[in-house]
């Protein structure tokens, strides 16, 4: 067995990886998936510590957060087609007709 | 343990040196004769029509997110379906009420015409 | 089998009839034609008042639903006082918004019937949130409440402004969610359940663990983002520029008070253990939020950029109530504040977007500062009315703000947090600045402002001004209420 140690540091390392991707890349694709990229870190982490209770509440919450970040991704490319529609660009660093 | 993965992983070597190797050796040994034929992209044999990446019409992308949307709800279906005979009738009306509000989604996606191809 | 409980359903009954009301309504609406749209309108009314009358008829009872078999403590929602009031709120809301979105989204050419479905269901996704009682139902009910706000920012398709809105909201607050949810992992990591009331018991027991501080700060961190706190405040002024206004107005008044009643829910039932770490960090949150949002509003000339730096603003003067929140002496009587102070924010609120939309133009015009000139010779209740809203916004009496902020300061003092009180009152001085900007231009200047005679945006208008006045001169009922209302929080 894989130390349930080794499954948190990793859930932790994609959470960050996540983070810092929407931090720091320009394409909204990209940011979409690094926020993506969270909460399939965060699943990782409800599971492992399911494993570690003995217990289903982790995983069930694990489909929910499937389910959820389905919806989300329905949303979301819905708004990132109907922008690159109009921009022909996604760069996010171009979304700045609001200002002041 | 991890030893127990000591197999896969000795595989996992061998058949990658064997591929080198036999690559290794055909790139060593073979003839090399560069044609404008040979270097073409391979599409079955014929002439390479337009440029490789296509652009898909927008129209796949709508299918494939209404089908990720009523896809990812067979989630719910496989715990229900292995604990159902304990759920009882509790378990199929939930899961009638669930049914219900996806359908509502269907009716309206199928109403506003997202379905039709044409 | 676990029998089919009647108790479970009666505890959410609102709130299902409203899902219920919305997912009819979206298939209604399929079948109503394009010019009849004020009967999606009003069937949306309609179905909101019904809710509100059932959520009334629930005041004085308590009980938990939803509760694990045999262990009747560890339950997934919650009904009580709070929660009552908490939705009459958010249904009021909800009836203020379809009422200002009405002649607006015909005016702009945007009417289209799914508007007031999905504010339906986002505000049942903010009710659900006020009667939550685990962690893993919090998420659900944000999202719930979050996803029809993306898509409504964005409503008005063809408009680029909108569009960028919903983008830039939908991408930061998938971001927050990510944050909470990973609050939530390390929360159920650290105690083993996402029950509030078990997370409490089990925190309480043992030593505090580090990674049940980092994920409460986490969670807060998400929350900071949904109710706009500095410095998590980036995306508000560009999102509620260019979001359709009556989308705005909803928003600032929605999403903030089921932000609000998720964070008491959360941090009051589930960490008062760590109220020694949180609380350093919510006076610094509430007290940056109040600085900076109301420097950043001065330098605005876009009254809806105005109104959204006020509404950060505002954000600080709530959190303040929630400071105290882990000391039970003190905690009460400030989150009743916090409470009222949220109710007179939301009609406040709700009347000021209220002119902002009867001045609104196509194309975005009409929406300088400057415009405002010339308002009180060519409509004088309207002018009065504006004014009305931005006194209470200031806190000058007689109005509703002004009584909001008196119990909101001398419950803040009497918690101890004096220099918060200062900065409260100093910042609200600060923010006379710029609302009074709005009143000059108004009755000094010379203008041509136009508007249609829309009889929805009047009447609420003029409801909102009557009720910012009267209610300020008979609070004492409503601020009751509300202490009724978190009695038993504690």
């Amino acid at each position: 067995m894989v130390p349930q140690d080794y499954y948190i540091a990793l859930s932790a390392i994609l959470f960050t990886i996540g983070a810092l991707g929407v931090l720091i890349r320009r394409n909204a694709l990209i940011i979409f998936m690094s926020i993506e990229m969270m909460l399939n870190a965060a699943n990782l982490a409800f599971v492992t510590f399911a494993n570690t209770y003995q217990h289903l509440n982790g995983r069930i919450i694990a489909f929910f957060v499937i389910a959820v970040a389905a919806a989300e991704v329905a949303v979301g490319l819905a708004l990132i087609v109907a922008i690159f529609k109009s921009k022909h660009s996604i760069d996010v660093d171009q979304m700045s007709s609001l200002k002041g | 343990m991890l030893l127990e993965y000591l197999a896969i992983a000795v595989l996992i070597v061998l058949a990658t040196v064997v591929a080198l190797i036999a690559i290794g050796l055909g790139g060593l040994f073979g003839p090399k004769k560069k044609t404008v034929n040979k270097s073409m992209p391979y599409e079955s044999g014929m002439m390479p029509i337009g440029p490789g990446t296509r652009r898909m019409p927008v129209r796949y992308y709508l299918i494939g997110v209404l089908f990720i949307l009523f896809d990812i709800e067979v989630v719910f279906f496989l715990p229900w379906a292995i604990v159902f005979r304990q759920l009882g009738w509790f378990g199929l009306i939930e899961m009638v009420v669930f049914v219900a509000i996806l359908l509502v989604g269907y009716v309206y996606a199928w109403k506003k015409g997202a379905l039709e191809w044409e | 089998m676990p029998p089919i409980n009647f108790n479970d359903i009666e505890v959410l009954l609102p709130l299902i009839i409203l899902v219920i009301w919305a997912c009819l309504l979206l298939l209604v609406d399929l079948f109503i034609p394009k010019k009849h749209k004020w009967l999606t309108a009003l069937l949306a009314a309609f179905g909101l008042a019904l809710t509100l009358g059932f959520t009334l008829s629930q005041l004085g009872s308590e009980s938990n639903g939803f509760c694990a078999t045999g262990k009747p403590s560890i339950c997934m929602v919650v009904l009580d006082g709070f929660s009552v009031l908490v939705n009459a709120l958010l249904l009021l809301t909800g009836l203020l918004g379809v009422a200002l979105a009405y002649g607006y989204l015909k005016r702009m050419g945007i009417e289209r019937g799914e508007y007031y479905t999905l504010m339906l269901f986002s505000i049942s996704g903010m009710m659900l949130m006020a009667q939550a009682s685990d962690l893993i139902i919090v998420f659900l009910a944000l999202e719930l409440l979050s996803l029809p706000l993306y898509v409504l920012s964005a409503f008005a398709r063809s408009n680029s402004d909108s569009q960028e809105a919903g983008l830039k909201y939908f991408l930061l607050g998938a971001f927050s969610s990510g944050f909470i949810l990973y609050g939530i992992a390390l929360v159920y990591g650290a105690t083993g359940s996402t029950s509030l009331s078990q997370i409490f018991e089990i925190a309480s027991v043992g030593t505090s663990s580090l990674l049940l501080t980092i994920g409460a700060a986490l969670i807060l961190v998400g929350l900071g983002f949904k109710v706009a706190a500095v410095p998590f405040h980036m995306w508000t002024p560009d999102v509620y520029q260019g979001a359709p206004t009556p989308v705005t107005a909803f928003m600032t008044a929605g999403a903030k008070i089921a932000g609000f009643a998720a964070l008491l829910r959360v941090f009051g039932s589930a960490f008062p253990n760590l109220s020694e770490d949180i609380t350093p960090i919510l006076w610094a949150l509430s007290a940056a939020t109040m600085i900076v949002g109301n420097l950043l509003a001065i330098a605005q000339t876009n009254i809806k950029r105005m109104l959204a730096y006020s509404s950060i603003a505002h954000t600080g003067y709530i959190l303040m109530a929630f400071v105290p929140y882990g000391n039970p002496e003190v905690a009460p009587v400030s989150i009743a504040a916090g409470l009222f102070y949220l109710f007179a924010y939301t009609i406040t609120n709700f009347g000021a977007w209220g002119v902002v939309i009867a001045l609104e133009q196509k194309e975005s015009k009409g929406l300088q500062i400057s415009d405002y000139a010339g308002l009180r010779r060519k409509y004088p209740v309207l002018a009065g009315a504006m004014t009305v809203f931005m006194f209470s916004l200031i806190g000058f009496p007689p109005t509703l703000g002004m009584v909001g902020k008196f119990y909101l300061f001398r419950a803040v003092l009497s918690g101890g947090y004096t220099g918060l009180a200062i900065i409260g009152v100093v910042t609200s001085l600060v923010s006379a600045f710029y609302y009074l900007r709005v009143v000059v231009n108004m009755y000094m200047f010379a203008g041509e402002p136009k508007t249609d005679n829309e009889f929805w945006l009047r009447f609420t208008i003029a409801g909102a001004a009557l009720v910012t006045v009267v209610f300020s001169l008979v609070p004492q009922g409503l601020f009751a209420w509300a202490s009724r209302a978190v009695l038993k929080l504690f």
